[in-house]
Protein backbone atom coordinates (compact mmCIF):
# COMPACT_ATOMS: atom_id res chain seq x y z
CA UNK A 1 0.00 0.00 0.00
CA UNK A 2 1.52 3.44 -1.21
CA UNK A 3 2.95 5.80 1.96
CA UNK A 4 0.82 8.94 2.59
CA UNK A 5 2.97 11.80 2.58
CA UNK A 6 1.65 15.17 4.35
CA UNK A 7 1.16 17.80 2.03
CA UNK A 8 -0.23 21.06 3.53
CA UNK A 9 -2.02 21.95 6.75
CA UNK A 10 -5.78 22.92 5.53
CA UNK A 11 -6.56 24.32 9.43
CA UNK A 12 -5.07 24.12 12.97
CA UNK A 13 -6.82 23.75 15.87
CA UNK A 14 -8.57 27.21 16.30
CA UNK A 15 -9.76 26.81 12.38
CA UNK A 16 -11.17 23.62 13.03
CA UNK A 17 -13.32 24.56 15.96
CA UNK A 18 -14.44 28.15 14.65
CA UNK A 19 -15.64 25.95 11.89
CA UNK A 20 -16.88 23.05 13.94
CA UNK A 21 -18.73 26.35 16.13
CA UNK A 22 -20.15 27.80 12.62
CA UNK A 23 -21.36 24.39 11.72
CA UNK A 24 -23.29 24.35 15.49
CA UNK A 25 -24.86 27.50 15.01
CA UNK A 26 -26.25 26.61 11.70
CA UNK A 27 -27.80 23.14 12.60
CA UNK A 28 -30.14 25.49 15.03
CA UNK A 29 -30.28 27.98 12.38
CA UNK A 30 -31.41 25.12 9.67
CA UNK A 31 -33.65 23.38 12.75
CA UNK A 32 -35.10 26.43 13.94
CA UNK A 33 -33.81 26.20 17.67
CA UNK A 34 -33.38 23.18 19.09
CA UNK A 35 -36.80 21.41 19.17
CA UNK A 36 -36.80 17.61 17.79
CA UNK A 37 -33.38 17.44 16.67
CA UNK A 38 -31.16 14.88 17.06
CA UNK A 39 -27.24 14.46 16.59
CA UNK A 40 -25.99 11.26 15.12
CA UNK A 41 -22.25 11.14 14.46
CA UNK A 42 -20.45 8.55 11.95
CA UNK A 43 -18.43 5.93 13.03
CA UNK A 44 -15.22 7.21 13.95
CA UNK A 45 -14.60 10.93 13.63
CA UNK A 46 -17.65 11.99 13.16
CA UNK A 47 -19.20 11.00 16.59
CA UNK A 48 -16.57 12.99 18.24
CA UNK A 49 -17.30 15.96 16.17
CA UNK A 50 -21.31 15.54 16.85
CA UNK A 51 -20.70 15.22 20.64
CA UNK A 52 -18.35 18.67 20.48
CA UNK A 53 -20.95 19.99 18.50
CA UNK A 54 -24.01 18.95 20.85
CA UNK A 55 -21.44 20.95 23.83
CA UNK A 56 -21.61 23.76 21.55
CA UNK A 57 -25.15 23.69 21.20
CA UNK A 58 -26.15 23.44 24.88
CA UNK A 59 -23.94 26.23 25.58
CA UNK A 60 -25.28 28.24 22.72
CA UNK A 61 -28.91 27.64 23.29
CA UNK A 62 -29.13 25.93 26.61
CA UNK A 63 -30.89 22.70 25.70
CA UNK A 64 -29.05 19.69 25.76
CA UNK A 65 -29.60 17.84 22.19
CA UNK A 66 -29.68 13.99 22.04
CA UNK A 67 -26.31 12.53 20.62
CA UNK A 68 -25.99 9.22 18.94
CA UNK A 69 -23.05 7.31 17.00
CA UNK A 70 -23.81 5.15 13.92
CA UNK A 71 -21.33 2.54 12.61
CA UNK A 72 -22.33 1.67 8.91
CA UNK A 73 -19.32 -1.04 8.77
CA UNK A 74 -22.40 -4.03 8.62
CA UNK A 75 -24.50 -1.41 5.62
CA UNK A 76 -21.43 -1.04 3.22
CA UNK A 77 -21.66 -2.39 -0.24
CA UNK A 78 -17.70 -3.66 -0.82
CA UNK A 79 -17.46 -5.93 1.98
CA UNK A 80 -16.01 -8.62 -0.70
CA UNK A 81 -13.62 -6.20 -2.21
CA UNK A 82 -11.90 -5.27 0.95
CA UNK A 83 -8.03 -6.81 1.69
CA UNK A 84 -9.18 -6.58 5.57
CA UNK A 85 -12.16 -7.55 7.29
CA UNK A 86 -13.66 -4.04 8.71
CA UNK A 87 -14.47 -4.09 12.28
CA UNK A 88 -18.19 -3.42 13.21
CA UNK A 89 -18.27 -0.46 16.13
CA UNK A 90 -21.12 0.47 18.06
CA UNK A 91 -24.68 2.35 16.82
CA UNK A 92 -26.05 3.89 19.95
CA UNK A 93 -28.94 6.40 18.95
CA UNK A 94 -30.51 7.32 22.65
CA UNK A 95 -33.94 8.36 21.71
CA UNK A 96 -36.24 6.73 18.99
CA UNK A 97 -35.57 8.94 16.06
CA UNK A 98 -38.53 8.38 14.15
CA UNK A 99 -40.55 11.83 13.43
CA UNK A 100 -36.75 13.74 14.42
CA UNK A 101 -35.31 16.01 12.39
CA UNK A 102 -31.27 14.17 12.53
CA UNK A 103 -28.00 15.65 11.68
CA UNK A 104 -25.55 13.24 10.20
CA UNK A 105 -22.10 14.44 11.32
CA UNK A 106 -19.05 13.30 9.56
CA UNK A 107 -15.64 14.39 9.63
CA UNK A 108 -14.85 13.92 5.05
CA UNK A 109 -17.62 13.51 2.98
CA UNK A 110 -15.94 12.12 -0.55
CA UNK A 111 -17.79 9.60 -2.28
CA UNK A 112 -20.92 9.51 -0.97
CA UNK A 113 -20.91 5.77 -0.25
CA UNK A 114 -20.38 6.28 3.27
CA UNK A 115 -23.50 8.63 3.82
CA UNK A 116 -25.47 6.03 1.69
CA UNK A 117 -24.71 3.70 3.92
CA UNK A 118 -25.37 5.81 6.85
CA UNK A 119 -28.63 6.93 5.36
CA UNK A 120 -29.79 2.94 5.00
CA UNK A 121 -28.33 2.31 8.73
CA UNK A 122 -30.78 5.15 10.36
CA UNK A 123 -33.54 3.95 8.11
CA UNK A 124 -33.66 0.77 9.68
CA UNK A 125 -33.76 2.36 13.32
CA UNK A 126 -36.85 4.22 12.48
CA UNK A 127 -38.03 6.87 10.26
CA UNK A 128 -36.69 10.65 10.59
CA UNK A 129 -38.69 13.25 9.78
CA UNK A 130 -36.08 15.10 8.36
CA UNK A 131 -32.12 13.90 7.69
CA UNK A 132 -29.47 16.50 7.08
CA UNK A 133 -25.89 16.18 6.46
CA UNK A 134 -23.13 17.97 8.37
CA UNK A 135 -19.12 17.75 7.32
CA UNK A 136 -16.24 19.42 7.78
CA UNK A 137 -14.63 19.03 4.68
CA UNK A 138 -16.44 18.26 1.29
CA UNK A 139 -13.31 17.06 -1.47
CA UNK A 140 -15.81 16.50 -4.09
CA UNK A 141 -15.34 12.94 -5.79
CA UNK A 142 -19.04 12.19 -5.71
CA UNK A 143 -20.26 8.44 -6.87
CA UNK A 144 -23.80 8.86 -5.85
CA UNK A 145 -25.91 11.97 -6.04
CA UNK A 146 -25.38 13.33 -2.57
CA UNK A 147 -24.39 16.53 -0.67
CA UNK A 148 -24.23 18.33 2.79
CA UNK A 149 -26.52 21.03 3.92
CA UNK A 150 -24.13 22.54 5.92
CA UNK A 151 -20.18 22.11 5.31
CA UNK A 152 -17.29 23.75 6.76
CA UNK A 153 -15.15 24.04 4.09
CA UNK A 154 -15.06 22.69 0.23
CA UNK A 155 -11.44 21.78 -0.55
CA UNK A 156 -11.19 20.43 -4.36
CA UNK A 157 -8.58 17.61 -4.35
CA UNK A 158 -7.31 14.95 -7.01
CA UNK A 159 -8.10 11.40 -6.13
CA UNK A 160 -4.09 10.86 -5.71
CA UNK A 161 -4.86 13.14 -2.51
CA UNK A 162 -6.53 12.25 1.46
CA UNK A 163 -8.02 14.62 3.59
CA UNK A 164 -7.68 13.96 7.25
CA UNK A 165 -9.58 15.36 10.04
CA UNK A 166 -7.63 14.75 13.11
CA UNK A 167 -9.34 15.28 16.51
CA UNK A 168 -7.81 14.98 19.84
CA UNK A 169 -9.86 12.43 21.48
CA UNK A 170 -8.40 10.41 18.86
CA UNK A 171 -5.21 11.47 16.94
CA UNK A 172 -4.26 13.97 20.15
CA UNK A 173 -4.74 16.83 18.28
CA UNK A 174 -7.28 18.63 16.35
CA UNK A 175 -6.34 19.78 12.62
CA UNK A 176 -6.95 19.17 9.08
CA UNK A 177 -4.38 17.89 6.38
CA UNK A 178 -4.30 17.15 3.39
CA UNK A 179 -2.16 13.92 2.36
CA UNK A 180 -0.73 12.77 -1.32
CA UNK A 181 -0.07 9.07 -1.70
CA UNK A 182 3.65 8.02 -2.94
CA UNK A 183 3.76 6.71 -6.03
CA UNK B 1 -6.90 -6.68 13.68
CA UNK B 2 -6.91 -8.73 10.46
CA UNK B 3 -9.30 -11.75 11.08
CA UNK B 4 -7.37 -14.65 9.55
CA UNK B 5 -9.86 -17.25 9.40
CA UNK B 6 -11.96 -18.13 6.67
CA UNK B 7 -13.24 -21.89 7.67
CA UNK B 8 -13.45 -22.41 11.39
CA UNK B 9 -13.38 -25.93 11.61
CA UNK B 10 -12.67 -25.78 15.47
CA UNK B 11 -10.96 -22.75 17.81
CA UNK B 12 -7.90 -24.84 18.90
CA UNK B 13 -5.70 -22.51 16.68
CA UNK B 14 -7.54 -18.91 17.70
CA UNK B 15 -5.94 -17.02 20.54
CA UNK B 16 -6.58 -15.40 23.66
CA UNK B 17 -6.89 -11.95 21.57
CA UNK B 18 -8.95 -13.12 18.56
CA UNK B 19 -11.12 -14.18 21.37
CA UNK B 20 -11.45 -10.97 22.74
CA UNK B 21 -11.92 -9.32 19.06
CA UNK B 22 -14.43 -12.21 18.18
CA UNK B 23 -16.57 -11.91 21.27
CA UNK B 24 -16.48 -8.03 21.28
CA UNK B 25 -18.09 -7.84 17.74
CA UNK B 26 -20.76 -10.85 18.71
CA UNK B 27 -21.63 -7.61 21.46
CA UNK B 28 -22.44 -5.45 18.38
CA UNK B 29 -24.62 -8.00 16.33
CA UNK B 30 -26.73 -8.89 19.57
CA UNK B 31 -27.44 -5.04 19.30
CA UNK B 32 -29.05 -5.56 15.51
CA UNK B 33 -31.07 -8.10 17.34
CA UNK B 34 -32.82 -5.41 19.46
CA UNK B 35 -33.50 -3.53 16.56
CA UNK B 36 -36.97 -2.87 14.98
CA UNK B 37 -35.69 -3.93 11.92
CA UNK B 38 -33.51 -7.44 12.79
CA UNK B 39 -31.47 -7.29 9.33
CA UNK B 40 -28.82 -5.75 7.79
CA UNK B 41 -27.33 -5.89 4.36
CA UNK B 42 -23.88 -7.30 5.34
CA UNK B 43 -23.86 -10.17 3.44
CA UNK B 44 -26.32 -9.60 0.86
CA UNK B 45 -25.57 -11.64 -2.14
CA UNK B 46 -24.19 -13.88 -0.94
CA UNK B 47 -25.53 -17.69 -0.39
CA UNK B 48 -25.48 -20.16 2.59
CA UNK B 49 -25.71 -23.96 2.25
CA UNK B 50 -26.59 -25.29 5.76
CA UNK B 51 -26.12 -28.93 4.87
CA UNK B 52 -27.17 -31.21 8.10
CA UNK B 53 -26.35 -34.51 7.95
CA UNK B 54 -27.25 -35.77 11.71
CA UNK B 55 -30.77 -33.67 12.93
CA UNK B 56 -30.26 -30.93 14.73
CA UNK B 57 -33.13 -28.18 15.08
CA UNK B 58 -31.49 -25.84 17.50
CA UNK B 59 -28.11 -25.23 15.81
CA UNK B 60 -29.82 -25.06 12.11
CA UNK B 61 -32.90 -22.18 12.94
CA UNK B 62 -29.84 -20.31 14.83
CA UNK B 63 -27.41 -20.29 12.01
CA UNK B 64 -30.65 -19.88 9.29
CA UNK B 65 -31.43 -16.74 11.60
CA UNK B 66 -27.82 -15.29 11.84
CA UNK B 67 -27.63 -15.78 8.17
CA UNK B 68 -31.02 -14.17 7.17
CA UNK B 69 -30.13 -11.30 9.55
CA UNK B 70 -27.34 -10.68 7.45
CA UNK B 71 -29.46 -10.97 4.49
CA UNK B 72 -27.96 -14.03 3.27
CA UNK B 73 -30.12 -16.23 0.76
CA UNK B 74 -30.06 -19.50 2.53
CA UNK B 75 -30.65 -23.01 1.44
CA UNK B 76 -30.91 -26.08 3.84
CA UNK B 77 -29.89 -29.29 2.63
CA UNK B 78 -31.05 -31.78 4.59
CA UNK B 79 -29.50 -35.61 4.00
CA UNK B 80 -32.83 -37.21 4.19
CA UNK B 81 -34.18 -37.65 0.17
CA UNK B 82 -31.12 -35.88 -0.51
CA UNK B 83 -28.67 -37.37 -3.33
CA UNK B 84 -26.00 -38.22 -0.52
CA UNK B 85 -28.69 -40.74 0.81
CA UNK B 86 -28.29 -42.20 -2.87
CA UNK B 87 -24.87 -43.13 -2.60
CA UNK B 88 -22.90 -39.52 -3.48
CA UNK B 89 -19.84 -39.38 -2.14
CA UNK B 90 -19.48 -35.72 0.07
CA UNK B 91 -16.72 -34.88 -2.22
CA UNK B 92 -19.10 -34.69 -4.95
CA UNK B 93 -21.39 -33.11 -2.70
CA UNK B 94 -18.65 -29.93 -2.06
CA UNK B 95 -18.47 -29.83 -5.42
CA UNK B 96 -22.31 -29.68 -6.97
CA UNK B 97 -22.66 -26.85 -3.88
CA UNK B 98 -19.65 -25.06 -5.24
CA UNK B 99 -21.15 -25.39 -8.81
CA UNK B 100 -24.38 -24.21 -7.52
CA UNK B 101 -21.95 -21.40 -6.42
CA UNK B 102 -22.55 -21.43 -2.46
CA UNK B 103 -20.16 -19.33 -0.57
CA UNK B 104 -20.18 -20.68 2.92
CA UNK B 105 -21.40 -23.85 4.04
CA UNK B 106 -22.59 -24.72 7.37
CA UNK B 107 -22.05 -28.62 8.01
CA UNK B 108 -23.15 -30.75 10.98
CA UNK B 109 -22.05 -34.59 10.43
CA UNK B 110 -21.52 -37.56 12.55
CA UNK B 111 -18.25 -38.24 11.48
CA UNK B 112 -15.49 -36.57 13.15
CA UNK B 113 -12.98 -34.80 10.69
CA UNK B 114 -16.06 -34.33 7.95
CA UNK B 115 -16.01 -30.39 7.76
CA UNK B 116 -12.13 -30.53 7.80
CA UNK B 117 -12.73 -33.05 4.47
CA UNK B 118 -15.40 -30.94 2.75
CA UNK B 119 -13.12 -27.72 3.34
CA UNK B 120 -10.13 -29.23 1.84
CA UNK B 121 -12.19 -29.87 -1.27
CA UNK B 122 -13.89 -26.69 -1.62
CA UNK B 123 -12.14 -24.22 -3.88
CA UNK B 124 -13.69 -20.64 -3.03
CA UNK B 125 -16.45 -21.91 -0.12
CA UNK B 126 -15.97 -21.55 3.27
CA UNK B 127 -16.97 -23.86 5.80
CA UNK B 128 -17.94 -23.66 8.99
CA UNK B 129 -18.15 -26.75 11.32
CA UNK B 130 -21.96 -27.24 12.98
CA UNK B 131 -20.34 -30.14 14.91
CA UNK B 132 -18.17 -32.96 13.32
CA UNK B 133 -18.97 -36.45 15.78
CA UNK B 134 -17.39 -36.21 18.97
CA UNK B 135 -14.92 -33.79 17.68
CA UNK B 136 -15.68 -30.19 18.12
CA UNK B 137 -18.82 -28.05 17.89
CA UNK B 138 -16.92 -24.73 17.82
CA UNK B 139 -19.60 -22.22 17.49
CA UNK B 140 -21.32 -24.04 20.65
CA UNK B 141 -17.89 -23.16 22.45
CA UNK B 142 -17.97 -19.46 21.16
CA UNK B 143 -21.69 -18.84 22.44
CA UNK B 144 -20.89 -20.13 25.39
CA UNK B 145 -17.39 -18.30 26.42
CA UNK B 146 -19.48 -14.96 25.21
CA UNK B 147 -22.57 -15.48 27.69
CA UNK B 148 -20.09 -16.21 30.17
CA UNK B 149 -18.46 -13.33 29.17
CA UNK B 150 -21.23 -10.80 29.34
CA UNK B 151 -21.76 -11.95 32.84
CA UNK B 152 -18.22 -11.80 34.33
CA UNK B 153 -16.25 -9.28 31.58
CA UNK B 154 -12.63 -10.95 32.38
CA UNK B 155 -13.03 -14.51 32.32
CA UNK B 156 -9.21 -14.80 33.56
CA UNK B 157 -9.08 -17.53 36.52
CA UNK B 158 -12.89 -18.04 36.77
CA UNK B 159 -13.67 -21.72 37.31
CA UNK B 160 -15.82 -23.77 35.47
CA UNK B 161 -17.06 -27.50 36.23
CA UNK B 162 -18.15 -29.24 33.27
CA UNK B 163 -19.82 -32.20 34.35
CA UNK B 164 -21.52 -35.28 32.51
CA UNK B 165 -20.91 -37.26 29.74
CA UNK B 166 -17.61 -36.04 28.61
CA UNK B 167 -16.20 -38.75 26.40
CA UNK B 168 -19.17 -38.78 23.75
CA UNK B 169 -19.37 -34.65 23.86
CA UNK B 170 -17.87 -32.18 21.13
CA UNK B 171 -19.44 -29.37 23.10
CA UNK B 172 -16.87 -30.20 25.95
CA UNK B 173 -14.05 -30.93 24.20
CA UNK B 174 -14.44 -27.39 22.04
CA UNK B 175 -15.38 -25.92 25.53
CA UNK B 176 -12.11 -27.34 27.40
CA UNK B 177 -10.46 -25.23 25.17
CA UNK B 178 -12.15 -22.21 24.42
CA UNK B 179 -12.11 -21.53 28.04
CA UNK B 180 -8.82 -22.80 28.45
CA UNK B 181 -7.87 -20.03 25.97
CA UNK B 182 -9.59 -17.36 27.74
CA UNK B 183 -7.86 -17.97 31.15
CA UNK B 184 -10.37 -20.40 32.98
CA UNK B 185 -9.72 -23.02 35.25
CA UNK B 186 -11.25 -26.38 34.35
CA UNK B 187 -12.62 -29.25 35.90
CA UNK B 188 -14.36 -31.94 34.75
CA UNK B 189 -16.57 -33.97 36.38
CA UNK B 190 -18.90 -37.26 35.55
CA UNK B 191 -19.18 -40.90 35.62
CA UNK B 192 -15.60 -42.88 34.58
CA UNK B 193 -17.60 -44.67 32.20
CA UNK B 194 -18.35 -41.33 30.54
CA UNK B 195 -14.59 -39.82 31.00
CA UNK B 196 -12.01 -40.23 27.83
CA UNK B 197 -8.78 -41.55 28.99
CA UNK B 198 -6.44 -39.42 30.14
CA UNK B 199 -8.28 -36.46 30.16
CA UNK B 200 -5.35 -34.89 32.25
CA UNK B 201 -4.19 -34.48 28.61
CA UNK B 202 -6.62 -31.99 28.05
CA UNK B 203 -4.79 -29.72 30.58
CA UNK B 204 -7.71 -29.77 32.75
CA UNK B 205 -8.55 -31.69 36.01
CA UNK B 206 -11.03 -34.78 36.88
CA UNK B 207 -13.42 -35.13 39.84
CA UNK B 208 -15.31 -38.03 39.88
CA UNK B 209 -17.24 -36.11 42.84
CA UNK B 210 -19.43 -33.24 41.26
CA UNK B 211 -19.68 -32.05 44.34
CA UNK B 212 -16.41 -31.50 44.65
CA UNK B 213 -16.11 -30.27 40.99
CA UNK B 214 -18.32 -27.48 41.73
CA UNK B 215 -17.00 -26.09 44.66
CA UNK B 216 -16.26 -22.77 44.06
CA UNK B 217 -16.69 -22.50 41.12
CA UNK B 218 -17.89 -19.33 39.00
CA UNK B 219 -19.79 -21.53 36.11
CA UNK B 220 -21.27 -25.08 35.88
CA UNK B 221 -22.32 -26.44 32.63
CA UNK B 222 -24.24 -29.61 32.58
CA UNK B 223 -23.75 -31.78 29.43
CA UNK B 224 -26.29 -33.40 27.63
CA UNK B 225 -26.98 -37.21 28.93
CA UNK B 226 -27.93 -38.77 25.57
CA UNK B 227 -31.03 -41.38 26.78
CA UNK B 228 -30.00 -43.83 24.02
CA UNK B 229 -26.52 -44.25 25.03
CA UNK B 230 -27.79 -45.53 28.46
CA UNK B 231 -28.39 -48.74 26.85
CA UNK B 232 -24.98 -49.20 26.46
CA UNK B 233 -25.02 -49.60 30.04
CA UNK B 234 -22.22 -46.86 30.42
CA UNK B 235 -24.04 -45.86 33.82
CA UNK B 236 -26.58 -47.82 35.73
CA UNK B 237 -29.72 -45.64 35.69
CA UNK B 238 -30.98 -42.04 34.97
CA UNK B 239 -32.32 -42.03 38.39
CA UNK B 240 -28.87 -42.95 39.96
CA UNK B 241 -26.88 -40.76 37.18
CA UNK B 242 -29.05 -38.12 38.34
CA UNK B 243 -28.67 -38.32 41.72
CA UNK B 244 -24.76 -37.97 41.61
CA UNK B 245 -24.09 -36.32 38.46
CA UNK B 246 -27.70 -34.27 37.89
CA UNK B 247 -27.55 -30.60 38.95
CA UNK B 248 -30.09 -29.69 41.65
CA UNK B 249 -30.34 -26.93 44.10
CA UNK B 250 -27.96 -28.32 46.74
CA UNK B 251 -25.84 -28.63 44.18
CA UNK B 252 -25.69 -24.90 43.06
CA UNK B 253 -25.08 -24.02 46.38
CA UNK B 254 -21.79 -25.76 46.92
CA UNK B 255 -20.78 -23.40 43.71
CA UNK B 256 -19.89 -19.93 44.32
CA UNK B 257 -22.91 -17.50 44.80
CA UNK B 258 -24.45 -16.36 41.67
CA UNK B 259 -22.34 -19.13 39.64
CA UNK B 260 -24.13 -19.78 36.39
CA UNK B 261 -25.88 -22.74 35.21
CA UNK B 262 -24.86 -23.51 31.48
CA UNK B 263 -26.21 -26.05 29.10
CA UNK B 264 -26.00 -27.11 25.44
CA UNK B 265 -29.61 -27.82 25.24
CA UNK B 266 -31.88 -29.78 24.81
CA UNK B 267 -31.77 -29.73 28.63
CA UNK B 268 -33.54 -33.91 29.68
CA UNK B 269 -34.86 -32.54 33.07
CA UNK B 270 -34.21 -34.48 35.87
CA UNK B 271 -31.13 -36.34 34.43
CA UNK B 272 -28.19 -34.24 34.14
CA UNK B 273 -30.59 -31.16 35.51
CA UNK B 274 -33.18 -30.34 38.04
CA UNK B 275 -36.01 -27.95 36.40
CA UNK B 276 -35.30 -26.01 39.42
CA UNK B 277 -32.13 -25.31 38.24
CA UNK B 278 -33.27 -24.96 34.90
CA UNK B 279 -35.68 -22.40 35.53
CA UNK B 280 -33.71 -21.34 37.98
CA UNK B 281 -32.36 -17.44 38.52
CA UNK B 282 -28.93 -19.11 38.02
CA UNK B 283 -29.96 -20.64 34.64
CA UNK B 284 -28.62 -18.73 31.43
CA UNK B 285 -29.60 -21.64 29.32
CA UNK B 286 -31.91 -19.10 27.32
CA UNK B 287 -29.00 -16.37 27.33
CA UNK B 288 -27.15 -19.32 25.36
CA UNK B 289 -29.58 -19.47 22.97
CA UNK B 290 -29.54 -16.31 22.31
CA UNK B 291 -26.33 -15.98 22.40
CA UNK B 292 -26.31 -18.51 19.20
CA UNK B 293 -27.52 -16.40 17.45
CA UNK B 294 -25.12 -13.14 17.77
CA UNK B 295 -22.01 -15.10 18.00
CA UNK B 296 -23.19 -17.24 14.40
CA UNK B 297 -23.62 -13.45 13.01
CA UNK B 298 -20.05 -12.68 13.98
CA UNK B 299 -18.45 -15.57 12.65
CA UNK B 300 -20.77 -15.11 9.31
CA UNK B 301 -19.86 -11.87 9.05
CA UNK B 302 -15.94 -12.40 10.04
CA UNK B 303 -15.79 -15.42 7.89
CA UNK B 304 -17.61 -13.98 4.72
CA UNK B 305 -16.16 -10.78 4.29
CA UNK B 306 -13.13 -9.26 2.72
CA UNK B 307 -11.24 -10.39 -0.40
CA UNK B 308 -10.40 -13.52 -1.21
Amino acid sequence: MAELREKAQLMDSQDLNRVIRRIAHEMVEHNKGTENMVLVGIHRRGVYIARRLQKLIEEAEGQKVPCGELDITLYRDDLTALAEQPIIHSTRIPVDIAGKHVFLVDDVLFTGRTVRAALEALVDLGRPQIVQLAVIIDRGHRELPIHADICGKKVPTSKNEVIEVKVSELDGKDEVVICERDA
Amino acid sequence: MTWRHRSVIDVDDWTREEFLFFLDQSRHMENVMDRPVKKVPALRGKMCVNLFFENSTRTRVSFELAEKMLSADVVNWSVSGSSTAKGETMRDTAWTLEAMGADIVVMRHGAVGAAQYLASKLKHGIVLNAGDGTHAHPTQALLDVYTAWKHFGSLEGRKIALVGDVLHSRVARSDVIAFKTMGCEVVLSGPPTLMPREVECLGVTYERDARKAVEDADMVYLLRIQRERQQDGLFPSVDEYHRWWGADEELMKLAKPGALAMHPGPINRGVEIASEVADGHQSVILEQVRSGVATRMALLYLCGGGAR
